[in-house]
């Protein structure tokens, strides 16, 4: 069973029940599930979520789906790696990638989908959807094709090849939309009022952001139940920002660790960095952007949980940080090339971003610092093929020697 | 009354469950007020009390976000098809 009590506006405090609802009836704030913390109290500890599955469903007692109906493709519980190689490069002793590049379907987005998909089983919808920057349409044709359910990805028609087959490849009906994320975010929002679907991402939102507390839980496991110093996030939405920090604070509240003090630090694109330049002005409001990026993945120019993270970045002493558009490539190969991982263009931000942290002083060399990398290379190749220039040669041992000399 | 608003399903308890309202006025302001006119206590729900947008509330003009033409003192125009939308969706 599971232990949420209800849903909460998080604008008003009005209550709502346990269903598919995402914004307050009465000031349109946007619902967040509520548990019963004593019982989960009384029900965990670190030897029953070691005896648990390998993967994020070892945390169920914190997530609000019912143990029966959790659908495992054996999401989560990805490696956490002492990064020794990037970290002398950039002046950490203590820097560890949490590598969630390597899920059933290649990204973060699994753990959210996950508890999404397995509540829209329990609230008896037949169709999985989502408004998509392009990992979370494979995660949601994937999970639908595992769940026997139809499946609908709405998306900007810009996105990388790799994103769009990533989900055509599971069967789900493809729209690609002339427009940008927030566009189709928008249209996603009205078509979610007139169609029972379960939009992941709009109606099934309250369920769906909890997957992401997992990233939190999981890291401070494989630290040996302690909280880092440093973590640092990609940001778009702000959510998985937000739920990683709930994830160390649900630790602490009920016992599993004694103390989270880990300075949040939120990582934008220089072409869409509303969240960071609201961080910058000192604003408590996040003004929205017509995003220019690479970093597809994260391009949404009006975040929802926007305020919420700089509540984050303020809780927990942290801040944000913008990696410049020519960076992020560089960030992309820096990894590669230090830790043989390859990440998207998200996670090029990430390591630029945590790049200049480090040079600005905010992360110092001792402290435990946690990069999260969240989505794999290969499907964003547009960005780095640049990198491909073989040795071409006739398959001759001299032609070989030949054109190996001087290099 | 020439300006279509859709309606979102948070408001439509109070606009009797119509999920599209004919509205008149030449600017968001103006239509909110319309919309409050005919269906009480709808401002309410869509502004603070100094009158601004409340933080959770998107309006669109032709799909076009307000708050990237002139907020609530947007030029409209009859024909014009207005979106309110909660802004807790995406990501």
């Amino acid at each position: 069973m599971s232990y949420v009590t209800c849903l909460r506006c998080r604008g008003c405090g009005r209550e709502y029940p346990v269903e598919p609802l995402n914004a307050c009836d009465f000031c349109f704030g946007p619902l967040e599930v509520e548990y019963d913390y004593d019982s989960i109290t009384r029900a965990v500890s670190r030897e029953r979520i070691a005896e648990g599955p390998p993967t994020m469903w070892r945390y169920q007692d914190f997530l609000p789906v019912d143990a029966d109906m959790a659908l495992d493709m054996g999401t989560g519980f990805t490696p956490l790696i002492r990064a020794e190689n990037l970290g002398r490069k950039l002046g950490l002793e203590n820097l560890y990638i949490k590598n969630d590049s390597v899920n059933p379907t290649f990204s973060f987005k699994d753990r959210v989908v996950s508890v999404a998909s397995a509540k829209a089983l329990e609230f008896e919808f037949d169709t999985l959807a989502c408004a998509s920057t392009g990992n979370l349409m494979g995660s949601v044709a994937a999970h639908g094709a595992k769940a026997s359910m139809n499946t609908l990805v709405l998306y900007p028609a810009n996105l990388e090849k790799g994103k769009i087959l990533g989900a055509a490849i599971y069967g789900a009906t493809l729209v690609a939309v002339d427009g940008t994320y927030d566009q189709v975010n928008r249209l996603c929002s009205e078509l979610a009022d007139n169609h029972r679907w379960a939009f992941v991402n709009v109606n099934m939102r309250p369920f769906y952001a909890e997957g992401s507390k997992t990233l939190g839980y999981e890291v401070a496991e494989q630290l040996g139940w302690l909280a880092p110093d440093h973590c640092v996030v990609p940001g778009a939405s702000g959510a998985l920002f937000t739920k990683i920090h709930k994830g160390l604070k649900d630790l602490v509240q009920t016992g599993l660790i004694d103390s989270a003090d880990t300075k949040m630090h939120i990582a934008q694109a220089e072409g869409c960095s509303p969240i960071a330049q609201a961080f910058n002005d000192g604003s408590k409001e996040v003004r929205p952007v017509i995003p220019d990026t690479l970093a597809k993945s994260l391009a949404i120019g009006n975040p929802a949980d926007g305020p919420y993270a700089l509540r984050t970045i303020a809780e927990s002493d942290g801040s944000a940080v913008i990696a410049m558009e020519d960076e992020i490539v560089e960030g992309i190969q820096l990894l590669a090339q230090t830790e043989g991982i390859f990440t998207e263009t998200a996670g090029g931000v990430v390591i630029s971003g945590l790049r200049r942290l480090v040079n600005q002083g905010v992360i110092k060399p001792d402290e435990v610092t946690v990069a999260y990398i969240t989505g794999n290379g290969l499907k964003t190749q547009e960005v780095v093929e640049s990198v491909v220039n073989p040795v071409h040669i006739s398959p001759s041992y001299d032609a070989f020697e030949e054109a190996m000399a001087g290099r | 009354m020439s300006i279509m608003v859709r309606i979102p399903t948070p408001l439509r308890r109070v606009t009797n469950g119509q999920d599209k309202v004919q509205v008149n006025g030449d600017s968001v302001g103006a239509i909110i007020g319309d919309l409050d006119s005919q269906f009480p206590g709808l401002k309410e729900r869509l502004c603070d009390e100094q009158g601004e947008l409340r933080n959770f509330v998107n309006i669109y003009v032709n799909g076009e976000d307000v708050r990237f033409l002139d907020g609530i003192n947007s030029a409209t125009a009859e024909g014009d098809e207005i979106s309110i939308v909660p802004a807790v969706a995406g990501g």
